[in-house]
């Protein structure tokens, strides 16, 4: 290939070079591939209109319930007995059920061929692949490299495996749709981006990532733009991931500035000539933070996230749940050299995630929409996984941002296949209902039982109940934070002029209670869908059906990564005790890119005995397992009522269910003070008065006089322009005769 | 010598000149022109008998020019006064800005 003849001679002696990792571009070449078929696929739809005019007028998301079309396929039309509801699909829709998954699933295994390349060396340094140079201005010396490591490795198969699972779920998701095309073009898109992402060799490289992947996230949120609200929230999503973005790039700018470096190898080299603790290094990683808290919906740039929902389903499994908002989370593991070095922003980061984790899990005990509990529910997880990375513990906050991606992908899935269902069976009677709200919903394990089986098993392992993959990674997380409490340089650094170790404890805690939370509202969601009797409505009951297998099938694998995904992580307390497995896979994997930094936030720390290890895994279970038989002792779903019947909640109950009034707040405190000084001030003073008065008028109101003052010396009448011309002729002389 | 043709030569010229911008009357000012032409036609005489022929040569090019000139300005002017019934410049001013 044309670009394999750029790569750099520098990276021949590099164990990983002429094997299979040479091929590292490929991986985000063939999504970009995907989009560019998929698009020019949907812009012949465009040209020639999706639907027939002479089939009835079918709008898949009439009624504001902004999912998919559903419609009766053949084998479906003799029992429901709706075929007059056929729905022409995209005249390309074939093509892309092939080309659209098929890139991913390609890239899938070209991942696991070079992971298998890594795993079979020993590698301690980055492999990197440079392509030609990309900013060469002075000493900004940029070339568009990608860098393969242990990181990038674990994001990369999180990003084509669970990708692939999504993008084949998306086939019976979308399919009926008439945009088809468009959303795989969009979604490949994604996914090329979120390659782009993590696998650049430097933050201006990655930030085209994280640029592209906020730019599809906005196009897949408001995929079904007819509604005004899905416009609406796409636009938001937008807007304030642009106030993180700032933040990025001025950390950017600082680091350019201060060592003259962005690539990660040479920021790794020289992060320590910033100084240990210095303001400099804080301000660096603070300025980070913002972006990270943008991107991946922390306090106080969380606001996002719950509205991105409006998008289709596994848009919100693949983006807004398992790859794009844990960027933050990568980019913060990818800088822990920075972060390592400035205790302050350290404690900073992990203060806001655990804020976020408990802030957003009270919120997500009270929402009624399924999508709505799991968008906080995300929003929780992520701040757990910054409290992961905020103490100085990388590895464990990766871990927990893998596991997340299985089962939290999973519940998504499976909330697409509950919502598949209702807006099915709302669509055969033409109820005009909400196929999202929970109080619609009740006694769905009849109708869905792989959904029902596999939403479980999330649930238990988001709640961490044992050996689910998220007992492990959330509870390492948590006895990370205890250790860093007992002793390290953030225990004896001092936040706000409260005490590290003090702060430590208190985040402990929090993350408790937070875990009591999950196993609460995740509860309530389960027995609130598919538990009690059903309120769907009885006609609609007859309509409700389990999902067809290519819907399924991905469920079923996410479902078995659920529960063996914390085998890629187990402590030695564990493997001690009972040996189940080898140690800490992703400890020994991960330690050539953040055990230095690891080591250095630890120094000084002394080991917590295993006694008290295993005291705190007990507390941990026993936590789950009480908000478990919490919910279900107290949660009656057999006294819900429909969503049309229902009563808004009173007091601090209705705080809650309305997100603590965030929104409204900021819309006073914010929006409408912008609106206001766009209005008086910047349209009517500085665009009617400074521009189009002053300016755009002035000028022309000067030229007007100019001209009125010619036009004055034109009489008309020769005999003044003879005396002009005498008087200009003798002047002319007397000039000429007196020099 | 030379100096006395020169005063009267300059004399005519600005008689000429005078009555350009004096007369509103478009004959007189015409006639005013040629008036000035002659001046300089003299002019170049008066130089030619001191430095060579080149000055009889010019007076001849002026004279046809002058008469061509008189014939478009004349025509000019008679049809500004079919038109106007006047050859007073203060009237036409056609060209006011």
């Amino acid at each position: 290939m044309l670009l394999q003849s750029f790569v750099d001679s520098a990276s021949q002696t590099h164990p990983l070079s002429g094997t299979v990792a040479e091929w590292v571009w490929l991986l985000p070449v063939l999504p970009l591939a995907g989009f560019v078929i998929n698009g020019l696929l949907s812009l012949n739809s465009a040209r020639l209109g999706p639907d027939d005019p002479n089939t009835p007028d079918h709008h898949p998301h009439s009624g504001g319930a902004a999912e998919p079309s559903v419609i009766s396929r053949g084998e479906q039309a003799g029992d429901v007995g709706d075929d007059h509801h056929a729905v022409k699909r995209h005249r390309w829709a074939g093509v892309t059920s092939i080309v659209g998954p098929g890139v991913l699933i390609v890239s899938f295994l070209l991942a696991l061929g070079i992971w298998q390349a890594m795993a079979g060396v020993h590698m301690e340094a980055p492999f990197i692949q440079r392509y030609f140079s990309w900013m060469p201005v002075g000493d900004l010396q940029i070339d568009a490299a990608l860098q393969l490591d242990q990181l990038s490795m674990v994001m990369i198969l999180v990003v084509t495996g669970v990708g692939a699972l999504i993008h084949i779920f998306s086939v019976g998701y979308m399919q009926d749709d008439p945009g088809y095309p468009r959303y795989f073009a969009y979604l490949n898109l994604f996914v090329f981006f979120m390659l782009v992402l993590v696998l650049g060799a430097n933050y201006p490289v990655l930030f085209v990532g994280w640029e592209g992947v906020g730019l599809c996230s906005y196009l897949l949120i408001g995929f079904w733009f007819n509604d005004k609200a899905n416009a609406d929230a796409g636009k938001k999503a937008f807007i304030v991931n642009r106030i993180g973005d700032f933040g990025f790039l001025v950390a950017m700018f600082m680091l350019f500035a201060n060592i003259g470096v962005l690539d990660f190898i040479g920021v790794n080299a020289k992060a320590v000539e910033l100084g240990t603790g210095s303001v400099l290094v804080t301000a660096i990683c603070l300025f980070m933070f913002l972006g990270c808290t943008g991107k991946s919906a922390q306090i106080p740039l969380y606001i996002w996230l719950p509205d991105a929902m409006a998008g289709p389903t596994p848009v919100s499994a693949l983006i807004h749940a398992a790859t794009m908002v844990t960027a933050g989370v990568y980019l913060i593991a990818r800088s822990a050299a920075l972060f390592s070095l400035s205790p302050v922003a350290s404690l900073t980061v992990a203060v806001v995630g655990a804020v976020t984790a408990i802030f957003a899990a009270t919120i997500g005990l009270k929402q009624w929409d399924i999508k709505k509990v799991l968008a906080y529910s995300t929003i929780s997880q992520l701040g757990y996984m910054f409290v992961g990375v905020g103490v100085g513990a990388y590895v464990s906050g990766m871990f927990h941002l893998v596991t997340h991606a299985f089962f939290k992908a999973l519940l998504f899935l499976g909330s697409g296949s509950v919502i598949h269902a209702m807006h099915r069976a709302y669509h055969t009677t033409h109820r005009d209902e909400d196929a999202q709200d929970m109080r619609n919903m009740g006694g769905l394990r009849r109708y869905l039982p792989v959904t029902y089986v596999l939403m479980w098993i999330a649930t238990l392992a988001i709640s961490g109940v044992p050996p689910l993959a998220g007992f492990f990674s959330k509870d390492e997380i948590l006895g990370s934070v205890f250790a860093r409490a007992q002793g390290s340089t953030l225990a004896s650094a001092s936040w706000l002029g409260i005490p590290g170790s003090t702060l430590l404890y208190s985040i402990y805690v929090i993350g408790l209670i937070t875990a009591l939370l999950t196993a609460i509202y995740m509860t309530r969601m389960m027995l609130y869908t598919f538990h009690g009797p059903n309120r769907t409505g009885a006609e609609e009951e007859r309509h409700l059906h389990e999902a067809p297998w290519v819907m399924t099938g991905p469920l079923v694998v996410l479902g078995i990564l659920t529960v063996v995904g914390g085998w890629l992580n187990l402590p030695e307390v564990i493997t001690d005790n009972a040996p189940i497995g080898p140690t800490g896979i992703l400890d020994r994997w991960l330690e050539p890119v953040v055990g230095a930094a690891t080591a250095r936030v630890s120094a000084g720390a002394s080991r917590v005995p295993a006694t008290t290890e295993e005291m705190l895994m007990g507390i941990a279970v026993v936590i789950a397992v009480a908000g478990i038989v919490y919910a279900i002792a107290r949660l009656k779903p057999a006294r819900l009522v429909p969503k049309r019947d229902a009563i808004p909640e009173e007091g601090f109950e209705g705080v809650v269910a309305n997100k603590y009034y965030v929104d409204e707040g900021l819309d006073r405190a914010i929006v409408t003070p912008t609106y206001a000084i766009s209005r008086n001030f910047l349209w009517r003073v500085v665009d009617n008065g400074v521009i189009d008065g002053l300016l755009v008028n002035g000028s022309a109101a000067l030229a007007r006089g100019f001209g009125w003052i010619g036009s004055r010396l034109q009489t008309g009448n020769v005999g003044i322009y003879a005396w002009v011309l005498v008087v200009g002729v003798v002047a002319l002389l007397g000039a000429f005769t007196l020099r | 010598m030379l100096a006395e043709s020169l005063a009267l030569t300059a004399a005519l010229f600005i008689i000429g000149v005078i009555g350009v911008l004096i007369h509103r009357n478009a004959i007189i000012i015409f006639m005013c022109v040629e008036l000035m032409l002659t001046a300089v036609n003299l002019t170049f005489v008066a130089f030619s008998r001191f430095y060579g022929a080149a000055g009889q040569v010019f007076v001849v090019f002026v004279m046809t020019v002058s008469a061509a000139e008189a014939a478009v300005g004349l025509a000019i002017i008679i049809s500004i006064f079919r038109h106007r019934e006047t050859v007073n410049l203060k009237d036409i001013n056609l060209l006011r800005g």
